[in-house]
C-alpha cells in the first residue's frame, strides 16, 4: 500500500500510541477533587504546557475540542457573537474563500441564521492573501466582528505570511482567526510571534489521534461558548476533558514541532521528486498552488508534503479509482456528504476553471513517507492518466 | 473479470454485487448520483438516489470488500431524462424514464466509461434474464424489468450481467437477510426516482407553468371543458376529466393536440387501439425477419398481446390481435417471442408514433 493521503489523516506516531494506552487504563475525571481527579488533572495540565510550549502559546491559552471543525466553529461563531453583542455594527466577516468548509459553512451558517454579513477576500492564483488585500477590505474595521485566514491550504498548501495579516487586522482593531491544522509541524508555527487571536489545530494530521484538538485563543479574545455545561476550559469549552486524547494530542505535537526541520527537508525532498517524475511521465502535468520552491518571509511558502496537481483532458475520480485499484491512496478536492467529487473549491477561488478542478489529485507526504512510495506512483501515473482521459465522465 | 457494480442502494443490486463477488470477479461497485437535490431522504418505498442510498450502498460495498465510489451523473441524468421527460410531455407525448435512463445513462453513459476504465462488464440488479446475448422475462413475473431494458442493443448487453433474472424477489431478500445486508427489507422503490413524491401531475405543472385549452368531445366536436395543461392527461385517462358529456357513457381521452393545447375525449369505442405505427426500431439481437407474428407490451407492467409487425416507412405497422387501450405516441412497444420454457425473448421496441 502506499499510502500518499496525509493531509486527510496520518498514521499516529509510536510515543503517542504508547502515552496514550498508559492513560486509557486510569480512572479519573479531571475536575473530581479527590486523589484520582488531582492526578488526571495533573496529567491534562502538564499536556496543555507542553502543547503550549511548542507552539509558542501560554498554557491558559489552550483549550482543547474535539478537533478541527469543533475550533473553526467555536472560533468563527463564538467570537463573532462576543463582538457583535459589545458593538451591535460588527456584523462582517472578512474571510479567504479558499478556507476549509469548517469556516466557510460557519461563515456562512451566520449569515444565513444570524445577520452577519461577509466580504470574500480576493485570492491570488498561488492561494494566499495579500496584507494589502486584506487592509482594503477591512476598511477602518469598525463593521468588522471577524477575520479568518488559514494558515496552511489543506488542498493545495499555499502557506499565508500570517504575522502580516495579523498585523493588518490589528491596526484597525479586528480580531484574527487562522486555521492551521495543516501548518503545524510541517512549518513553523508560533502562536504568540504571530499575533493572531485564535487558533486552530488538530491532533490526527501530525500523528496524534482523531478527535483531539485545540483552540489557542488569547486571554483578552472574547468568544461565546457553542457548548455549555461544566464550565471547563476557560468557560469556552465545557466538557469533561478527555484525558489520554489530550495526552496524545500533546505528545504529537510536541514530537511533529520538535522534529519539524529535519523531517520537512526530506518529505519536501520526496515531493519535489514525485512532481519532477510525475512531470517526466506525464509531461503537461499542470501544479497547482505556489511554486514547489517558493519562500514566504524566510520559509517555505508551500507546505512541504503536499503536491497538488491537474492532468488536463482526465477527471479526478477516475484517477483516484485507477490508482486506488494499483494500491495507491490519494485524494481529489472535497467530497460531499453523499460521496460525490466535487470540483475543488479552493481551485475555483484561485481562478482555475472547472476543467482544471474536475482533473486535479493531491499527493501529501507524512513523516512514513519513503522513496518506494515516490516510484510507486511514478511507475503508474503515465497508463493511469492515458486510460482516465480515455474514460471523460458523462460529458460531451 | 473486472466487473462494475452499479448500486443503487436497494437490495436488488447489492444482492446482484454479491453475487458477482461469490462468483470470482474482481468487484468494483458504483453508486450514480442522479439528483441535482441529494438531501432529500426517503421516506416509505418512494425515490431514490438520496444522500441515505449512497450511504445504504457503501455500507453493502464495505461489508462485501469491494473498493466503492460515487459517480456523479446528476447533469447529464437532467439533460436526458429529466427534460427529456418533460420536453416529452410537453409534446404530447407519454414518455417511460426509466427506459431512457437504461438506454442513456446506465448502458451507455456509466458503461462506455466503465469499460474505458478497464472493467469487463457492468452487473445490476435488474430482474430481467440474459444469456447468450439474450435478454429474456425474469422467472418472477411480477418483478420483470425486461420492458424498460428492451432498448438495449447486442453491444450493449455484452457488457452486461444480470445475475437476478433467474430468481424472484422473495428468494432475493432471503439472500439478502442471510448475509446480513440492512437493505434486506428496505422497501422497493418505484414510481419515479425524481419526482419522489409521486405527484407527476404537479411536477409537470411546476416545470411547464399553467397551460389551459380546451377539452373536446370527439363525436360532437363541441368544447366540454377547459384544462390547465395538457401534461395533466394521459391518452386511455378515464378518471378526472372534469367534464361530462350528454350521455353518461365513460369517456377516455384519445388524443392530446400539443399547439392548439386540446384534449380530445371519446368513447371506449372509439379509444380502442387495433394498429400502432412507430418510429425507428432497435433490436437486442439481429434484426428479425419482418413481417412476424410477435407479442407486443405497450407499457410497463402491461400484458403482452399477440400482435403482427410489419416494416412502414422505417418504422413499424404492429397489428393488435385484440384492441387495446391506453396506447399512448412515445411509450415504447416492446416486441416478445413466447417462451414459456426459457422465459420470453425480447426481440426489440419502438416507439410508438400513431395509435389507432
Amino acid at each position: 500500500m502506499t499510502y500518499l493521503d496525509h493531509a486527510a489523516t496520518t498514521p499516529m506516531l509510536p510515543e503517542v500510541l504508547a502515552a496514550m494506552t498508559e492513560q486509557l487504563g486510569r480512572v479519573g475525571n479531571a475536575s473530581s477533587l479527590h486523589a484520582s481527579g488531582r492526578a488526571a488533572r495533573r496529567v491534562a495540565e502538564q499536556s496543555r504546557e507542553r502543547l503550549a510550549e511548542a507552539l509558542g502559546a501560554r498554557p491558559s491559552e489552550v483549550l482543547f475540542t474535539g478537533g478541527g471543525t469543533e475550533s473553526d466553529n467555536l472560533a468563527v461563531k463564538g467570537i463573532f457573537w462576543a463582538r457583535r453583542e459589545a458593538d451591535a455594527q460588527r456584523r462582517r466577516l472578512v474571510v479567504s474563500p479558499a478556507e476549509h468548509h469548517a469556516v466557510l459553512d460557519s461563515v456562512e451558517w451566520l449569515v444565513k441564521h444570524d445577520d452577519a454579513e461577509v466580504t470574500w477576500l480576493p485570492v491570488e492564483p498561488s492561494g494566499r492573501i495579500r496584507p494589502e488585500v486584506l487592509a482594503e477590505a477591512l476598511g477602518d474595521g469598525r463593521d468588522v466582528a471577524l477575520t479568518s485566514v488559514m494558515w496552511a491550504n489543506n488542498e493545495i498548501g499555499t502557506v499565508n505570511d500570517i504575522a502580516a495579516l495579523a498585523a493588518v487586522a490589528h491596526a484597525v482593531g479586528v480580531p484574527m482567526h487562522t486555521d492551521a491544522v495543516q501548518a503545524v509541524g510541517q512549518v513553523l508555527v508560533d502562536f504568540g510571534a504571530s499575533g493572531v487571536d485564535a487558533l486552530t489545530m488538530t491532533g490526527h494530521k501530525l500523528g496524534g489521534p482523531m478527535g483531539a484538538g485545540a483552540l489557542l485563543l488569547r486571554r483578552d479574545a472574547e468568544c461565546t461558548p457553542l457548548l455549555h455545561g461544566g464550565g471547563q476550559e476557560r468557560d469556552v469549552r465545557s466538557g469533561t476533558l478527555d484525558v489520554a486524547a489530550i495526552v496524545g494530542l500533546a505528545v504529537a505535537t510536541a514530537t511533529a514541532v520538535g522534529r519539524r526541520e529535519q523531517r520537512a527537508a526530506e518529505v519536501g525532498e520526496l515531493r519535489d521528486r514525485l512532481v519532477r517524475e510525475v512531470r517526466a511521465q506525464v509531461p503537461d502535468t499542470q501544479l497547482n498552488g505556489a511554486p514547489l520552491d517558493d519562500v514566504l518571509a524566510g520559509g517555505p511558502g508551500r507546505l512541504p508534503g503536499n503536491a497538488h496537481l491537474s492532468f488536463p483532458g482526465a477527471e479526478g475520480d477516475a484517477l483516484l479509482m485507477l490508482l486506488d485499484a494499483r494500491g495507491i491512496e490519494c485524494s481529489t478536492g472535497s467530497a460531499c456528504s453523499a460521496g460525490v467529487a466535487r470540483p475543488s473549491h479552493v481551485l475555483l477561488a484561485v481562478g482555475a476553471d472547472g476543467e482544471r478542478a474536475r482533473s486535479s489529485l493531491r499527493f501529501s507526504l507524512g513523516h512514513t513517507s519513503t522513496e518506494a512510495d515516490v516510484d510507486a506512483v511514478v511507475e503508474v501515473i503515465g497508463p493511469v492518466v492515458e486510460r482516465a482521459r480515455r474514460a471523460g465522465l458523462g460529458r460531451r | 473479470m473486472r466487473v462494475l457494480a452499479a448500486m443503487s442502494g436497494g437490495v436488488d443490486s447489492a444482492v446482484a454485487a454479491a453475487l458477482a463477488v461469490d462468483a470470482g470477479h474482481d468487484v468494483t461497485g458504483v453508486h450514480l448520483a442522479l439528483s441535482q437535490n441529494r438531501q432529500t431522504l426517503r421516506s416509505g418505498s418512494r425515490g431514490c438516489c438520496s444522500v441515505e442510498d449512497s450511504h445504504d450502498a457503501r455500507r453493502v460495498a464495505d461489508e462485501l470488500g469491494i473498493p466503492f465510489y460515487v459517480w456523479d451523473l446528476a447533469e447529464r441524468f437532467t439533460e436526458d431524462v429529466v427534460d427529456d421527460f418533460v420536453a416529452e410531455y410537453a409534446a404530447g407525448r407519454t414518455p417511460n424514464p426509466c427506459l431512457r435512463c437504461n438506454e442513456k445513462i446506465k448502458f451507455s453513459a456509466v458503461l462506455d466509461r466503465a469499460l474505458s476504465l478497464g472493467f469487463d462488464a457492468v452487473v445490476t440488479g435488474h430482474h430481467a434474464r440474459l444469456s447468450d446475448g439474450e435478454l429474456r422475462r425474469s422467472v418472477d413475473a411480477a418483478k420483470d424489468q425486461s420492458y424498460v431494458l428492451g432498448v438495449l442493443t447486442p453491444g450493449q448487453l455484452a457488457a452486461a450481467w444480470f445475475p437476478l433474472g433467474g430468481m424472484t424477489k422473495e428468494r432475493v431478500r432471503e439472500i439478502a437477510a442471510e448475509r446480513g445486508f440492512a437493505v434486506a427489507t428496505k422497501p422497493d422503490s418505484h414510481d419515479i426516482c425524481f419526482i419522489p413524491d409521486g405527484d407527476t401531475r404537479g411536477f409537470l405543472a411546476r416545470r411547464l407553468g399553467s397551460r389551459p385549452g380546451p377539452v373536446v368531445d370527439a363525436a360532437t366536436g363541441e368544447t366540454v371543458g377547459e384544462h390547465d395543461g395538457t401534461y395533466g392527461f394521459t391518452i386511455g385517462q378515464r378518471r378526472g376529466l372534469g367534464v361530462s358529456a350528454g350521455d353518461s357513457a365513460p369517456r377516455y381521452v384519445l388524443g392530446i393536440e400539443p399547439v392548439s393545447r386540446t384534449v380530445t375525449i371519446g368513447t371506449a369505442e372509439q379509444a380502442a387501439v387495433d394498429e400502432v405505427l412507430t418510429g425507428v426500431p432497435t433490436w437486442t439481437g439481429a434484426a428479425p425477419v419482418l413481417p412476424a407474428r410477435f407479442e407486443v407490451q405497450l407499457r410497463a407492467h402491461g400484458r403482452p398481446v399477440p400482435c403482427e409487425v410489419l416494416v412502414v416507412d422505417g418504422g413499424l405497422r404492429i397489428e393488435l390481435a385484440d384492441s387495446q387501450r391506453g396506447v399512448a405516441p412515445g411509450q415504447s412497444a416492446v416486441l416478445y417471442e413466447p417462451d414459456a420454457a426459457r422465459g420470453d425473448r425480447v426481440v426489440g421496441q419502438a416507439a410508438v408514433a400513431v395509435a389507432r
